[in-house]
């Protein structure tokens, strides 16, 4: 796979002396949805917006589909969708002017079919004439999806799209990027909520105090860094662990047993531990298993980094 | 050259100014219109021509500069404010346009409101007053580079307000009294000698001397000086704005 965009040892300092990246490498390739995971303050924007041209870096360099964004930044950008974390928008002016706007701003000729096409889907289309400061936040968090679409970009950035957005809206939005993953588009988003991450990205990247910590597919990440949990119910309550079975770092919650075990490890030593069950004369109910969601593996990453 | 962009920029800002329609064009015409008939009839029939002229005549042109000035100002500052403030300016700044098709944008919109009230009024002035414009062709000239000119000086302080109080800060404290004083309702010549002398330190005077050179072939300060002093105040407005967009000066991180 190509990488549409290349960021190679990014820093930003910003005015006041703060450093909010500390050295970013990261290649995003073409086609993927990268889903960016941090907690506030990470640098999620800082990044975004150093790609997208808002904010100048301290050091390091951009590419975007081979453009240098400093050097080329007419053809880097005319490839870049924004869609801001704040909802930023001209009150007075109409929902189809500021989107023709957009699309015009980026060099591209008017194409009303194209703006008609992209209102329609995030169902827009009715709200055309109405002005921005008649909307609702979530109308209007589809209208700064328009415009970010309005001039067909390759590569989409969506700063937090979901944040405080409800969940049709949601819905919407997932269905509208992954239409447009199959048109091709490549699609970074950034957001705080794991099931996001989860439900929609081929990966992730882990990203905390100005540092990517990790980036990986989200499978291999869930399959790697995931902890599994055994389950097992008892037939016949107890209320301490039996003599026996000290060695096996069990826990004991509602009359359940329950056993962390690494998926990726050579042995798991289930095996051994439903044997050492069985000597100690326990009766099993039930068994089960349940994956640990990434944000035990985020929780994870970010304490021992923090 | 991003053509489009500039384009999609100037109608942005027209329909603003056209949204506002009635605000932007009332308020010149009856402004105007008081001051013909507190100054140029009320008060002009006591005085007698000035350097040839009846007064009515004679402020028209001061007039149309005082109007023109300030709108162009205000306009170009409040235009490159607003998306600052709101903070649409992302769009801008993530766009593929150079900071030249910006300011041809803001400003080039900015100086047409301008001038569409500039003629508005002497439009107007044609109701009250007996006009003649001996140079058009100059009055034209001098119109417009007026409009550019005050509209480039306008963006740069749209660039540097940090709030609306600032915003008006130079308009009102800088602009208007300049104006006022760089005789757009008197001629230098009415003042006593000390205070011509540090009148001529007022940009203003050229430009009005100027104008009002256009349309009655009369003047206080040479003609050539006169477009001397708006191309220096242009070329030094130009420069500001270079150097604002180097720096990325209260726009960028
Ligand atoms: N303009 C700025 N000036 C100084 N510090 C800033 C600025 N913008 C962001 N920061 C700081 O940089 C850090 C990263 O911010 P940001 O990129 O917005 O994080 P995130 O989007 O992940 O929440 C934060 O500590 C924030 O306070
Ligand atoms: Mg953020």
């Amino acid at each position: 796979m190509n990488a549409i965009v290349s960021i190679q040892d990014l820093t930003k300092i910003y005015e006041g002396g703060f450093q909010a990246l500390k050295g970013v490498s990261l290649d995003i390739e073409e086609g993927e949805i990268l889903a960016l995971l941090g907690p506030n303050g990470a640098g999620k924007t800082t990044l975004i917006s150093t790609i997208c041209g808002m904010v100048t870096p301290s050091s390091g360099s951009i590419s975007v589909g081979g453009f240098d964004i400093a050097r080329n930044y007419r053809e880097a950008r005319r490839l870049i969708g924004l869609v801001p974390q704040e909802i930023t928008l001209e009150p007075f002016e109409k929902v189809i002017n500021t989107v023709r706007f957009s699309r015009g701003l980026f060099g591209k000729p008017a194409d009303p079919a194209h703006i008609e096409k992209i209102l329609r889907q995030l169902s827009l289309w009715d709200k055309k004439d109405a002005r921005i400061r008649q909307l609702s936040g979530g109308m209007k968090r589809r209208v700064l999806i328009a415009k970010a679409l309005s001039h067909e970009p390759r590569v989409l950035f969506l700063d937090e799209p979901t944040a405080g957005v409800d969940v049709e809206l949601r819905k919407d939005m997932w269905q509208v990027v992954r239409a447009l993953q199959e048109d091709g588009v490549t699609i970074i988003l950034t957001t705080h909520y794991i099931e996001e991450a989860e439900a929609i990205a081929n990966r992730v990247g882990v990203i905390d105090g100005g540092r990517i910590l990790l980036v990986k597919d989200k499978q291999a990440l869930m399959q790697q860094m995931g902890q599994k949990e055994l389950l097992i119910e008892l037939h016949d309550p107890i209320t301490a662990i039996p003599v026996g079975l000290e060695d096996y770092a069990l826990r004991l919650e509602d009359n359940h047993l329950i056993y962390t075990y690494d998926t990726a490890a050579e042995r798991t030593g289930i095996t051994k531990l439903l044997s050492a069950l069985a000597e100690a004369g326990l009766v099993l109910k039930d068994v089960s298993t349940q994956q640990s969601s990434l944000e035990d593996i985020f929780v994870g990453l970010v304490g021992e980094n923090g | 050259m991003n053509l489009r962009a500039i384009k999609a920029i100037y109608i942005f800002e027209m329909a603003r100014f056209f949204r506002t329609l009635t605000q932007s064009f009332i308020s010149p015409v009856l402004s105007t219109s008081l001051y013909f008939v507190v100054f140029g009839t009320a008060i002009g029939s006591r005085i007698e021509q000035v350097e040839g002229v009846s007064y009515g005549a004679f402020i028209v042109p001061g007039l149309i500069m005082l109007s023109v000035m300030t709108q162009a100002t205000s306009a170009a500052s409040f235009g490159i404010y607003f998306p600052k403030f709101i903070g649409t300016i992302y769009e801008l700044l993530s766009a593929p346009v150079s900071y030249l098709e910006i300011v041809i944008g803001y400003v080039g919109a900015a100086a047409t409101k301008a001038l569409f009230i500039g003629t508005i009024i002497l439009l107007t002035a044609f109701l009250f007053v007996d006009l003649r414009i001996e140079h058009p062709l100059v009055m034209i000239l001098f119109l417009i580079l007026t409009c550019l000119c005050f509209s480039l000086l306008g963006f740069i302080i749209g660039i540097w307000a940090g709030n609306f109080e600032q915003l008006q800060l130079i308009p009102l404290l800088v602009i208007t009294p300049l104006v006022f004083l760089g005789g757009s309702f008197y001629a230098i010549s009415m003042l006593p000698p000390v205070w011509q002398a540090v009148t001529m330190f007022n940009p203003v005077v050229y430009l009005i001397s100027g104008f009002r050179w256009s349309f009655f072939g009369v003047s206080e300060v040479p003609i050539t000086l006169s477009l001397g002093a708006i191309a220096i105040f242009t070329v030094l407005c130009l420069a500001v704005i270079g150097w604002i967009f180097k720096t990325g000066y209260k726009i960028k991180n």
